[in-house]
């Protein structure tokens, strides 16, 4: 309360300064006008009485100072004298003040965007009422969190812990809103989900448990706010319209909230339907087989997760012991919902860690560089703070002004930080790198964030700040006038020339890092992946989504392929299971056994190739090389002997050598014989890291697949391409979901971890290189300005100007030698790490060396090129005329 | 003037409150008053009151108002609040007791010890 009272005090005096002031000098001239009557009385004139008074009152100027002390409110005002004093300082080396805003502005940026990575994953729960309450069930080993359907409804009905329980099932189907149908991600849900999360609906209703009558009922659509607002364009009237979802009606009944955005953080879907209207009474009366994604509910009032736990084991103990065949044992513990407990929470949690491990570190990093550099010009100003001492200005009042400055220098660098942080983020939110599925990770910067990095802003000011405190605290202004200089020249290694080894080696190895990226990356591009991906398009279909039964797939996928063939200008057409590079996700590997193997077990398993179902045309859309032997004809169907085409690994692998394999046979899963007819050059399929795989390539006649890929070559315009692709489609059935992109762009998701890890390590870099160099200038100037009289001494006496640099920066370019060449070195060790995500990642390339050293040398240039001007603009005459 | 005694660092204020005490006083009135209770012995010099009573109503021990003085001047008038009465009997108590203190620590006699 004093405190308060005496703040408000203080602030009230500010802004009353003025009147203050005027108050102040009233008084003391009143008492001056006292005095001179009474000395005017005593028989002086007028004029001598008040000039005896004014000097009987003594220093004027002084006491008003003291009283306005005395009466406070002086702090504030000197603390805005300081902050004038600090900008026009600043004003006046734009040079240093660039420097450190910037050095800070990448520091706290860097901190702020990892800070709100950390926020939106970790710290903010989903948006809904309650969310320390609501955790999700974690059923122990294998699939975590998933659950059949009828034990679900027995945890459902039998637990004692849960206000209630919900479950609910990402899933992807066809939509036919009677425009073009699309495929969409959606949340199947148990009838009491949006109960369960206690939310309410935007527009019209949500369904609940009284909804649900069996399999195939209550066929109700809940849009998410997201999808109501960009493909309903935010109709209203979307509420009671009936579409199709794979070919069956549903009717829309509801809006979710905008907030609202699933209970999965990584996948926010577009809709919600309810889990007994999309499944079959087969699916949902199977108790074997866990496939429902994850069970969540409020916990009860005063029950904690550990106390929940026994209870639900005890139900996990009754469902084994009921249906021994379709439960194994359950080991159930609860988990924060949102993230899927371990399984995504906590290599999730390590990985923020980590980032955020490394982003404190550049910020200390920073702080070091900015406190060397605000030591440099403490030296530079030690005159300025003798003379200061001198005259009687207290050390606490010059402390206090460095730290203005300081804090002035930080909150800058924080203000643009935040300021470039936020701008990144935006974009980062609105980003999303995988067209076909949509994650939704909020990393809008929030309240949090902002405070966090004005915080650290502000602990970051104080850390460099502190740095010169000693420096000033020890200045001895009678010795400093005397003698001009400051220190001995120190010859010991300290602390700070450690750190700063350290530090350039860090960045040393950041930049060999980024390089060797960079170039992995670029020679990825042009790689040979055993295909041409250039001039195909790829349209992605699921007749089984459409509604074909499996024995009208093939005759449909015919005729598919015969309507892309009459597009003009199509070089050639083909249908595959899955485009190798594409990560379709519907990629699987299948064993194979030799011929001569009679006891198929998963011990005499020969070989576990990827099983591609291709047309015929295949290879010749994909350009494929063909090595040997013949591809498939369309002859090769149901009728006819099995056959496959198998690529270079397949044949080493089970025939020992790619010379015999041709005619020889092998065994699937079931012991059907195929006989290999051909052999492809082996090939990238799944990653570009990846070393050759085996696989094998079947007739899709004989091996039918519903889902599949056509690929259409052709050279004329992609986009026309696409329309007439889809036009073509939608002429066979206008029911059909397709998604197109072409073959390029596929491959872009692949080289989507590559190109991140090479951003990432890009920015790294660049991170290190600015600090490294703000740390050598800050070093090299401040040996600079130490050493200046004793450099000009050795100019007086005839020193070349190559001894001078010597003199001046030989200890800065060692450092910088010393730790470049350890960074190198480092960096070389530890690249067989990158090696997993960048494509032929090797420093041991003469490119990437010289480039390192480049990068390096050029950093020092940089970094010491202010210092050696300075050094080698020394006058002696001037120098020591001065000192 | 010579044989005045310097003032002992923190006796301005006690000197002030007292001076106060016996009625409100502008402050070239305090200097004056301060002067004729103390039998003109103290040394003080006239700005150096000031910061003294700017620090005093800080405290709250003394309040501040305009008025007109005995010289039709107008001029700033000093009482004591009750706080400021408290302070000066704790203070006066003080001081006596250290006066007696160090009194009888000086004019201790040796066959005393």
């Amino acid at each position: 309360m004093k405190l308060l009272d005496s703040l408000r005090f203080r602030i009230a005096t500010l802004f009353h300064r003025s009147q203050m002031n005027a108050e102040l000098e009233e008084e003391l001239r009143s008492h001056i006008q006292h005095r001179a009557d009474d000395l005017e009385r005593s028989g002086l004139s007028r004029a001598e009485a008040e000039r005896r008074a004014r000097i009987e009152f003594g220093g004027h100027a002084r006491y008003k100072e003291e009283s306005r002390e005395a009466a406070g409110g002086t702090l504030l005002e000197s603390f805005f004298k300081d902050v004038r004093y600090a900008l026009r300082l600043l004003r006046k080396s734009p040079g240093f003040t660039v420097v450190a805003v910037v050095t800070l502005a990448l520091a706290i940026g860097a901190n702020a965007v990892v800070f709100s990575a950390l926020n939106a994953c970790l710290l903010r729960p989903l948006n809904v009422p309650q969310p320390e309450s609501l955790y999700g069930l974690q059923y122990g080993e294998g699939v975590k969190g998933a659950q059949s359907y009828p034990n679900y409804l027995d945890f459902r009905d039998r637990n004692n812990s849960f206000d209630d329980l919900a479950a609910y099932h990402m899933t992807r189907v066809g939509l036919d809103t009677g425009e073009n149908p699309t495929r969409v991600w959606i949340y199947e849900v148990t009838g009491n989900y949006f109960d369960v999360l206690k939310i309410q609906p935007y527009l019209g209703r949500f369904f609940n448990p009284s909804d649900e009558h069996g399999a195939h009922s209550a066929p109700y659509i809940v849009l998410s706010h997201g999808y109501w607002h960009s493909h309903f364009q935010d109709d209203p009237g979307a509420v009671g319209r009936t579409v199709e979802i794979n070919k069956r009606p549903f009717t829309i009944i509801g809006v979710a909230p905008p907030q609202f955005k699933g209970t999965f953080v990584l996948l926010s879907p577009d809709f919600f339907v309810p889990i007994v209207s999309l499944e079959d009474a087969d699916t949902l009366n199977t108790r074997s087989g866990r496939w429902i994604f994850e069970t969540i509910g409020h916990l009860k009032t005063g029950v904690t997760p550990a106390q929940a736990a026994p209870d639900l084991n005890s139900i996990g103990e009754y469902l084994q012991k009921t249906y021994p065949k379709a439960n194994g044992k359950m080991n159930i513990s609860l988990s924060r919902a949102g993230l899927y407990g371990e399984t995504f929470e906590r290599p999730l949690r390590g990985f923020v860690a980590a980032l955020m491990l490394l982003a404190g570190l550049i910020l200390l990093a920073a702080c070091a560089n900015l406190g060397s550099l605000f030591a440099a010009r403490a030296a530079e100003r030690s005159r300025e703070v003798a003379v200061r001492l001198a005259l009687g200005s207290s050390r606490f009042r010059i402390l206090r002004q460095l730290f203005t400055e300081a804090l002035l220098i930080s909150l800058a660098g924080g203000a643009v930080g935040i300021w470039g942080g936020a701008m990144l983020l935006r974009r980062l939110s609105a980003w999303n790198p995988f067209p076909q599925l949509p994650t939704n990770v909020p990393v809008n910067p929030d309240a949090n964030v902002y405070a966090v990095a004005v915080l650290l802003a502000f602990v970051s000011g104080i850390l460099f700040g502190a740095v010169p405190v000693r420096q000033v605290l020890h200045t001895d202004p009678y010795e400093l006038i005397k003698s001009g200089s400051l220190a001995k020249l120190g010859r010991r290694i300290t602390f700070r020339e450690v750190l700063l080894a350290v530090q350039i080696a860090i960045c040393a190895v950041l930049v060999t890092f980024s390089l060797v990226a960079v170039r992995g990356l670029l020679r990825s591009l042009h790689s040979d992946f055993g295909f041409e991906p250039e001039n195909v398009i790829l349209a992605d279909t699921d007749l089984d989504m459409a509604g074909y039964p499996d024995d009208a797939v093939p005759a449909m996928q015919k005729r598919m392929l015969e309507a892309m063939q009459t597009i003009p200008d199509v070089t050639s057409v083909g249908l595959t299971n899955c485009a190798p590079l594409s990560s379709c996700g519907r990629l699987s590997r299948s064993s194979v056994y030799s011929d001569t193997t009679s006891d198929l077990r998963p011990s005499t398993v020969a070989a576990s190739p990827l099983q591609f179902q291709i047309s015929p045309e295949f290879f010749a859309v994909a350009e494929m090389p063909v090595l040997a032997g013949r591809v498939f004809t369309s002859h090769d169907d149901k009728s006819s002997p099995r056959v496959a085409v198998i690529n270079q690994a397949f044949a080493r692998e089970v025939f020992g050598s790619p010379e015999n394999a041709l005619g020889r046979y092998f065994k699937i899963w079931n012991g059907t014989r195929i006989q290999v007819v051909g052999m492809v050059r082996d090939g990238k399929y799944t990653s570009l890291t990846e070393d050759s795989q085996s696989a094998m390539f079947l007739p899709i006649l004989q091996a039918p697949a519903s889902a599949s890929y056509l690929m259409v070559r052709s050279e004329s315009n992609p986009q026309r391409l696409a329309a007439a692709i889809r036009s073509r489609l939608r002429d066979l059935d206008a029911g059909l979901p397709v998604f197109l992109q072409t073959w390029p762009e596929a491959l872009d998701r692949v080289l989507f971890g590559p190109r991140l890890a090479t951003l990432t390590l890009g920015v790294l870099g660049a991170l290190g290189a600015i600090l490294s160099i703000t740390g050598i200038f800050g070093m090299a100037a401040y040996s600079v300005s130490k050493r200046l009289r004793e450099l000009g001494i050795r100019v007086a006496l005839g020193a070349q100007r190559k001894e001078v640099l010597e003199a001046a920066l030989g200890r800065a370019v060692k450092l910088l030698a010393f730790g470049s060449a350890a960074g190198l070195l480092l960096g070389i060790l530890a690249s067989r790490v990158l090696a997993s995500i960048v494509y032929q990642a090797t420093p041991r390339d003469p490119l990437v060396l010289a480039g390192v050293v480049l990068a390096m040398a050029l950093l020092g240039l940089v970094a010491t090129w202010i210092p050696a001007q300075r050094a080698l603009s020394i006058d002696p005459a001037i120098l020591l005329r001065e000192e | 003037m010579t044989d005045q005694a310097q003032l002992l660092p923190g006796t301005l204020d006690l000197l002030i409150l007292r001076a106060v005490s016996l009625g409100p006083l502008h402050g070239y009135g305090i200097l004056l008053r301060i002067g004729q209770i103390s039998g003109n012995a103290l040394l003080i010099e006239q700005g150096a009151l000031y910061p003294g009573l700017f620090r005093l109503v800080r405290q709250g021990l003394l309040k501040a108002s305009w008025g007109t003085s005995e010289n039709n001047r107008r001029a700033k008038f000093y009482e004591l609040t009750a706080a400021g009465r408290k302070r000066l009997r704790e203070e006066t108590a003080n001081w006596n007791r250290l006066v007696s203190a160090i009194g009888s620590a000086l004019g201790a006699q040796p066959e005393e010890v």
